[in-house]
């Protein structure tokens, strides 16, 4: 095994176990910072397809920003923060099925592609991924129309939010 | 390649052949090798860490006019380890109905999300962890665990003075995180890339702190924010909330909150040297001339660029202990009416005069000036506010009433 396959292994195993981890604890707080280190685990991911800028913003974004923000929520949300009731319903046989079924659809659809038994080719070297990409999200013929459809999608909401907190004030 | 040229790549060369010597393969004694420069560089950064407390509490007492540690060693330079051997003996108190594992966890991650800013600091031009191109955006991704690791210390604790702590902190870490972003931005316009080194090496000429001395201080300020450190610590503000998130913590559990938080201050000096004091370099191109070619020799840079980076670290100090504590209300009005839109406009200055002024020869002064004219108007803008709030807080103001002396 070479160290980029441990290193895989490793930080998949951690995905699974802390995105286990979010849905069986029954104290909100630790569920919060179990997210975290899911998503800590998919950044790494990305850090090993040589993505290091979408590793970053993932960090930033997802730990940085949303999840302080859940964490935040929930502390004040309630005082006792232990959930008593049962933590599954009677459908949770279906549940289970239908995620099977979903999984095992899902990797015999891939298994019949043919990039998921070659093996990726190396990046060249001196390829600034990061240029391109931020070439790709301004040039007309790529992804410009997207981009500004986005970014005016976060305007309103902002502008939104805006408008709510200033109205109730009244 | 000599040890003296190239210190770092020589010892790892050496090591791995070791390794190979021994029987490795290439791969494990890569991976050897990199785990051992690891462990060095979080070393260095630990030892540093043991210096700055002296030079912390040394330079506090000169601030207040007192001598300062004075008894352990010449100059009480041994002072640390003492404090050191005093943190370990102490008793390990967890509080009644604390969180265990969040509890312990929180200093670790507060410590290490510094430690990890280590990876890209770059102390000379062949000395340095990784060299990303995305460094200045690892800055802030990292400077995100040290928010959570304050949630997580303040939440564990199970003390209200220590909730109210985190979340003054977290609050003010979010806000400024904004400011700090687009003051980080402004060396990434002006070099061409968001690599620390890069932004370095465009500096060999010329100092980015004159082209935008504004966003030198944008970025101190919100440096400072983010440090919480006077006048922004409202975190730990002793006569209200006893010392904040960490209220709870004995022994070495507050060490590492303290540790982390003078080398946290400390590498902001030295990004505040390397975004826009040349970093290692910038000798204004001397380096090129043949009598000065040994500016270049990495120890001379890792020298320079530590020598920044405390002179950063001094004016940090000196802003914590000669200003007053700032109202929290004050804290968030400062920075989303004035700093956040403060730095968008200087972000569009300087994106606009970089394209339009690079070609031409007016480049340096054209930046320089558009700075100090933004700061002029926005030093007109503010004293007309103010002076209209003050005509106003009179008309509305009780009239004084004149007694008559007899």
């Amino acid at each position: 095994m070479t160290p980029d396959q441990i290193i895989f292994l490793l930080c998949a195993a951690l995905i699974v176990s802390s995105a286990l981890m979010v849905v069986t604890t029954r104290n909100l707080v630790h569920a919060a910072l179990w997210l975290v280190a899911a998503l800590f685990g998919v950044a790494i991911l990305f850090g090993l397809l040589q993505a290091g800028f979408l590793a970053l913003v993932q960090v930033v974004i997802y730990i940085g920003a949303i999840a302080v923000l859940f964490i935040f929520a929930v502390m004040l949300t309630r005082r006792e923060m232990r959930d008593k009731g049962p933590q599954v319903n009677q459908n949770w046989g279906i549940g289970a099925v239908l995620a099977l079924l979903t999984f095992g659809g899902l990797a015999y659809i891939l298994s019949s592609w043919d990039g998921f038994s070659s093996t990726a080719k190396a990046i060249p070297l001196g390829t600034d991924s990061l240029m391109m990409l931020g070439k790709a999200l301004v040039s007309p013929d790529a992804f410009v129309l997207p981009f500004e459809v986005a970014s005016i999608l976060l305007l309103a909401a902002l502008v939104g939010a805006v408008f709510i907190a200033s109205a109730s004030k009244d | 390649m000599t040890f003296w040229n190239d210190p770092i790549n020589f010892i790892a060369g050496w090591l791995r052949s070791v390794f190979t010597d021994w029987g490795l393969t290439d791969g494990p004694a890569n991976v050897i090798t990199s785990l051992i420069g690891i462990v060095v560089m979080i070393l260095f950064a630990m030892l540093i860490a043991i210096a700055l407390v002296w030079v912390e509490r040394k330079v506090v007492a000169r601030f207040q006019d007192r001598l300062g540690p004075n008894r352990i060693g010449p100059f009480g330079i041994f002072q640390p380890f003492a404090d050191i051997v005093k943190l370990i003996i102490k008793e390990d108190i967890t509080p009644a109905g604390a969180d265990k594992a969040v509890f312990n966890m929180a200093p670790v991650m507060s410590l290490a999300s510094v430690i990890l800013i280590w990876a890209i600091v770059p102390l000379a031009s062949k000395i340095y962890g990784v060299d990303i191109n995305v460094g200045v955006l690892y800055l802030v991704a990292v400077g995100s665990f040290g928010t959570l690791s304050v949630i997580m210390a303040g939440w564990a604790s199970n003390n209200k003075y220590a909730l109210i702590g985190a979340f003054r902190m977290v609050a003010t870490m979010i806000s400024y995180e904004i400011p700090m972003v687009v003051a980080l931005l402004i060396p990434t316009i002006i070099a061409g890339t968001m690599s620390v080194k890069g932004i370095t090496e465009a500096q060999s000429n010329l100092w980015f702190v004159v082209l935008s001395p504004l966003g030198l201080l944008l970025f101190m300020i919100s440096a400072i924010a983010e440090l919480g450190r006077s006048p922004f610590d409202l975190n730990e503000a002793e006569s209200e909330i006893v010392a904040g998130f960490h209220i709870e913590y004995t022994g070495m559990k507050f060490g590492l909150f303290y540790a982390g938080e003078l080398l946290h201050a400390f590498t902001f000096g030295g990004f505040m040297a390397v975004l826009f004091f040349g970093g290692y370099g910038g000798f204004f191109g001397l380096e090129k001339l043949s009598a000065f070619t040994w500016l270049s020799n990495p120890f001379i840079e890792l020298v320079v660029f530590l020598v920044k980076a405390l002179i950063g670290y001094w004016i940090i100090m000196w802003v914590k202990y000669s200003m007053p504590r700032i109202r929290i209300d004050h804290m968030l009005t400062f920075n989303w009416k004035f700093l956040t839109p403060l730095a968008f406009v200087l972000l569009m200055v300087t994106a606009l005069f970089d394209k339009i002024l690079a070609p031409t020869q007016f480049y340096v002064l054209g930046m320089f000036f558009s700075n100090i004219s933004l700061a002029w108007i926005v030093i007109e803008i503010l004293r007309r506010i103010s002076k209209r709030e003050r005509i106003e807080h009179e008309r509305n103001a009780e009239p004084v009433i004149q007694v008559a002396h007899p």
